[in-house]
C-alpha cells in the first residue's frame, strides 16, 4: 500500500516535471531561459520515474539499468544545454528584453561581435 | 585509496558469506565493511582521510538531490504562472576549479542548480560565462556558487 503510493507519487511527479519541461520550451521567452526548463524539470522528471521502475520492479538488472540511466541523463543533459546555449551566445541569437548582458563576457570567451 | 580497495574487498566477501551475489547484496556489505573500517580507523595510523571524502561525497550528492528539486519547482513555477519574474542576465564569475574533470562537475552542477546556467568556459578555464535568472547582484551569485556548488566539488574531489 505504502510503496503503490510512493510509486504512484514518483510517477505523477515525474510525469508533472516532464509536462512542466515541455510547456516551459512553448511559453518561456528566449532560447537561454528555455533550456533552464528542460534541463533541471527534465533531469528531475525522468529521475522521479526511473526512482519508480527501480523501486517498483527491485530487481538487480531493472536497477542497475535504472541506476545507469540516471546517471548518463546528469551527464549528459547538462552538457547538452550548455552546447545549445554556447552556440546560441556565441552566435548572437537575440535574448529577451530585460536581458542584462556582462560587456566583456564575449572578449573574455575571444568571441567576436560580427 | 587502499581502504576503497579493502571496503570494496568487504562487499565482496560478505555478498560470498551471505551467498547472495545481488546489488543489494553487495551493496548491504558496502555499508557493513564501511561501518567496520570506520570502527577499526585509529589502526590505518593517518587520521581517516578516505572517510571524510565519504562524507563530503554523500554531502555533495544529497545537497546536490535538494537544489535540483528547489530550481525545478521555481522553474515550474515560472512556467504555470501567467507573468514572468526573471530578471536574467550574462555573467563572468572567477572560476577556482582546478583540472577538467572539476570543471566538468562544476558547470553540470551549475546547469541543475536554481537559476543558473553555465554557457561557456574560457580556455584556460578560469572564467566562467553564465546565464542566471536573477542577475541582479552578480557579485552575489559568483559567492553563491563560489561558497556552495564549487566548494563541495572541491572538498570532495581532491
Amino acid at each position: 500500500m505504502i510503496l503503490e503510493l510512493f510509486l504512484s507519487f514518483c510517477v505523477l511527479s515525474g510525469g508533472f516535471f516532464a509536462f512542466i519541461a515541455g510547456l516551459g520550451i512553448l511559453r518561456l521567452p528566449d532560447v537561454l531561459i528555455r533550456m533552464h526548463a528542460t534541463t533541471k524539470a527534465g533531469t528531475l522528471a525522468s529521475g522521479l520515474i526511473m526512482l519508480a521502475v527501480a523501486a517498483g520492479f527491485a530487481d538487480a538488472p531493472t536497477v542497475a539499468r535504472a541506476i545507469a540511466i540516471v546517471v548518463f541523463l546528469l551527464i549528459t543533459a547538462p552538457v547538452g544545454a550548455h552546447m545549445i546555449g554556447r552556440a546560441a551566445f556565441r552566435s548572437g541569437v537575440p535574448l529577451w528584453g530585460p536581458t542584462t548582458v556582462d560587456p566583456d563576457a564575449k572578449a573574455k570567451l575571444g568571441v567576436r561581435d560580427d | 585509496m587502499s581502504v576503497f580497495l579493502l571496503n570494496l574487498l568487504l562487499a565482496v566477501a560478505w555478498a560470498a558469506l551471505t551467498g547472495q551475489f545481488t546489488l543489494g547484496g553487495l551493496g548491504i556489505g558496502f555499508v557493513v565493511g564501511f561501518v567496520a573500517l570506520w570502527v577499526i580507523q585509529p589502526l590505518f595510523g593517518e587520521p581517516g582521510n578516505y572517510f571524510v571524502r565519504v562524507w563530503r561525497w554523500l554531502k555533495l550528492l544529497v545537497l546536490f538531490h535538494y537544489e535540483l528539486v528547489v530550481s525545478s519547482v521555481s522553474v515550474a513555477w515560472d512556467v504555470l504562472t501567467p507573468r514572468h519574474r526573471a530578471r536574467p542576465g550574462i555573467i563572468c564569475i572567477p572560476l577556482k576549479a582546478k583540472g577538467e574533470a572539476e570543471v566538468l562537475l562544476v558547470t553540470n552542477l551549475i546547469s541543475l542548480t536554481p537559476g543558473t546556467l553555465s554557457l561557456d568556459v574560457t580556455e584556460d578555464c578560469n572564467t566562467l560565462v553564465i546565464h542566471a535568472m536573477f542577475a541582479d547582484d552578480p557579485e552575489k551569485i559568483a559567492a553563491n556558487i563560489e561558497n556552495g556548488m564549487e566548494r563541495w566539488v572541491r572538498e570532495a574531489l581532491e
